[in-house]
């Protein structure tokens, strides 16, 4: 299958339901597809190898990338906040190029093939209808290149075949099975796979959805109650903010059915705060890689309300990722490759039909078709998956393994404490020492002696970091990982 | 005809297109309402099913045959019904998610 079969489908059954709401633009199922095909029809006749979109949340992300699959080239978002000298040798890589750019154009790129965003939606664009669109893009073409956020080394391109991304949508979509109504606000950004997968579920769903160029929580909240929307997806910075921002008073969004959470680890204070300030609103926790055509495993409505509720073993789930999806199969490992017991952790390997596991460099994925995540995790008895972190940011303190998410769970449930991070620093006795780069709540005092001694009440003394630092903020991508290496460089300088 | 991963049918007799989403393991002959599917692009003359009483052929949903492995998309509803080697085909269930996007 081919992604534009799955515009086609909506446009041909939806018609002038309204697809794509952004600023003052609003287009239609039909209106979008026809943008997407005259962007294909330029991409055909300039015979271009791809489109690179280096652009804010707009309608003309839908529309660039539908157009690029109807093109059958692949469709290349990049991160438009990168300084020139990260973004320039990214666009060279990818030579031959439509770029469809904000004003002024990117670096790197040929200005003569470069595209004002702003002019996609129009129907100036290009001359359509003359150029043949190619009857038939294998499912084994690719799709979209998307360059994974790179928190453990330089970004990679990874690759996602139409066969991938189809498979993640009608495995998990009901073709147009929302309310008319129904609308979905998406402020995460195009070059995310959250930003893909959010397009092209609503899409294929026939949900209204409404782009937010710049996050800003009281916009947010305000769009939700001007737009009637149901369902939003965040990333735990921006529920932190949300949260923060609310002091306490409820949300107030009656409309907003779901709010879907992922893309970083969730502080489960802020998880709490929010179940609290969000009555009547379901949540969703979603986990998945870029790799894997986004969301692999969810923890549902249910099972945050049951831990809201105070039952014990679904608080605790509240720090899994819920259960893999149908289709998905999940193994935890040792490092030898040997399967590991129920509730012991390892190395967490994925199989699937959306799962592409695969990169301009080729192919991770093993002869028996599994993904190495390089995430490490354990599942329990019923089947819930629980992510630690990347296994690159394991501590290994004497001989012993140390996941920093279990030190950063205790520290952010201090009240003085905002924001941690828990890093391993070299160290010629114990391999690595832990240390600490804790933010602290505006108006809080928290001496280092302090913090040691309630981490000594709450975890073993060897899972004390050993070094404390106090910093303003924290290091992070804009989807809100933690720059860990940043901060790993910075205690060791 | 050979159905490959991807590749568009069509009825010739009524409005039904589907898109292949697993081939088949053997060759197999799918039929709507009973006319051979062609391949989108070819002729479709149009004509019409004798017996149009079913619920049809669904858009967006699957159908696969577990006998073949064949399972295709409805890119386009119609009155015909799927049939492999005169197999009813019935719709694959999905179990329901909570939207996580």
């Amino acid at each position: 299958m081919n992604l534009s079969l799955l515009l086609e489908m909506a446009a041909s059954t939806l018609d002038d339901r309204t697809a794509v709401v952004s600023g003052d633009v609003a287009l239609s199922y039909a209106e979008l597809d026809a943008a997407a095909r005259r962007v294909a029809g330029k991409l055909v006749e300039d015979g271009a190898n791809g489109l690179i979109y280096c652009g804010t949340n707009d309608a003309s992300f839908p529309i660039a990338l539908f157009g690029s699959a109807y093109a059958g080239v692949p469709f290349i978002p990049m991160n438009y906040r990168l300084g020139d000298e990260q973004l320039a040798p990214l666009v060279q890589a990818n030579p031959g190029c439509m770029v469809v750019a904000e004003e002024g154009g990117v670096a790197g790129a040929d200005p003569a093939a470069t595209v004002d965003r702003r002019r996609l939606v129009e129907a100036s664009f290009a001359a359509a209808g003359d150029v043949e669109l190619p009857p038939f893009v294998d499912p084994d073409d690719v799709a979209v290149v998307l360059y994974t956020s790179g928190t453990s080394g330089t970004p990679k391109a990874a690759l996602l075949r139409h066969r991938h991304l189809t498979a993640y949508v009608i495995g998990t979509v009901e073709f147009a099975s929302a309310d008319p109504a129904d609308a979905a606000l998406v402020t995460v950004p195009p070059y995310h796979i959250a930003g893909m997968a959010n397009l092209l579920s609503n899409l294929y769903a026939g949900r209204r959805i409404v782009y937010l160029d710049a996050f800003d929580p009281q916009v947010w909240l305000d769009t939700i109650r001007a737009e009637g929307v149901t369902q939003a997806m965040v990333v735990p910075t921006m529920l932190a903010r949300v949260v923060a921002h609310l002091d306490g008073k409820p949300a107030d969004v009656p409309t907003l059915r779901t709010l879907s959470y992922g893309g970083a680890r969730m502080p489960l204070p802020v998880l709490e705060r929010a179940l609290e300030l969000f009555e009547g609103t379901g949540f969703v926790n979603a986990y998945g890689l870029t790799e894997t055509s986004s969301t692999i495993a969810l923890l549902g409505p249910d099972d945050h309300a049951a831990a809201f509720a105070g039952d014990p073993e679904a608080k605790v789930r509240l720090g899994s990722v819920g259960k893999v999806l149908p289709g998905i199969e999940v193994e935890v490992r040792d490092e030898l490759d040997q399967p590991m017991p129920v509730g012991e952790p390892g190395l967490v390997f994925l199989r699937g039909e959306q799962i592409s596991g695969e990169y301009d460099q080729g192919s991770v994925v093993d002869a028996e078709g599994w993904f190495p995540t390089k995430d490490r995790g354990w599942i329990d008895a019923e089947g819930y998956l629980f992510i630690e972190g990347r296994a690159d940011d394991t501590i290994i303190r004497g001989g012993e393994n140390i996941a920093p998410a279990e030190i950063e769970d205790v520290l952010v449930r201090h009240d003085a404490i905002a924001d941690a991070v828990v890093v391993g620093v070299p160290d010629e006795e114990w391999g690595q020492r832990i240390a600490a780069a804790v933010v602290l709540e505006e108006g809080t005092a928290l001496s280092a002696e302090e913090l040691q001694a309630y981490c000594r009440e709450h975890l073993r003394s060897s899972k004390t970091p050993e070094i404390v630092v106090f910093r303003d903020e924290l290091p992070r991508t804009p989807t809100g990982k933690l720059l860990r290496r940043q901060v790993v460089a910075d205690l060791s300088a | 005809m050979e159905i490959k991963a991807g590749s568009r049918l069509a009825c010739p007799e009524c409005s039904v297109e589907l898109v292949v989403v697993r081939p088949p393991s053997t060759a197999v002959v799918l039929t709507c309402g009973g006319a051979e599917l062609v391949e989108a692009g070819a002729d479709r003359p149009g004509g019409g099913h004798a017996d149009a009483s079913g619920e049809g052929t669904l858009v967006g949903k699957r159908y696969a045959d577990e006998d073949t492995g064949l399972e295709v998309l409805c890119a386009k509803p119609g009155p015909g019904e799927l049939a492999a080697d005169g197999r009813a085909v019935p719709i694959k269930g999905a179990k329901p998610l909570p939207s996580s996007d």
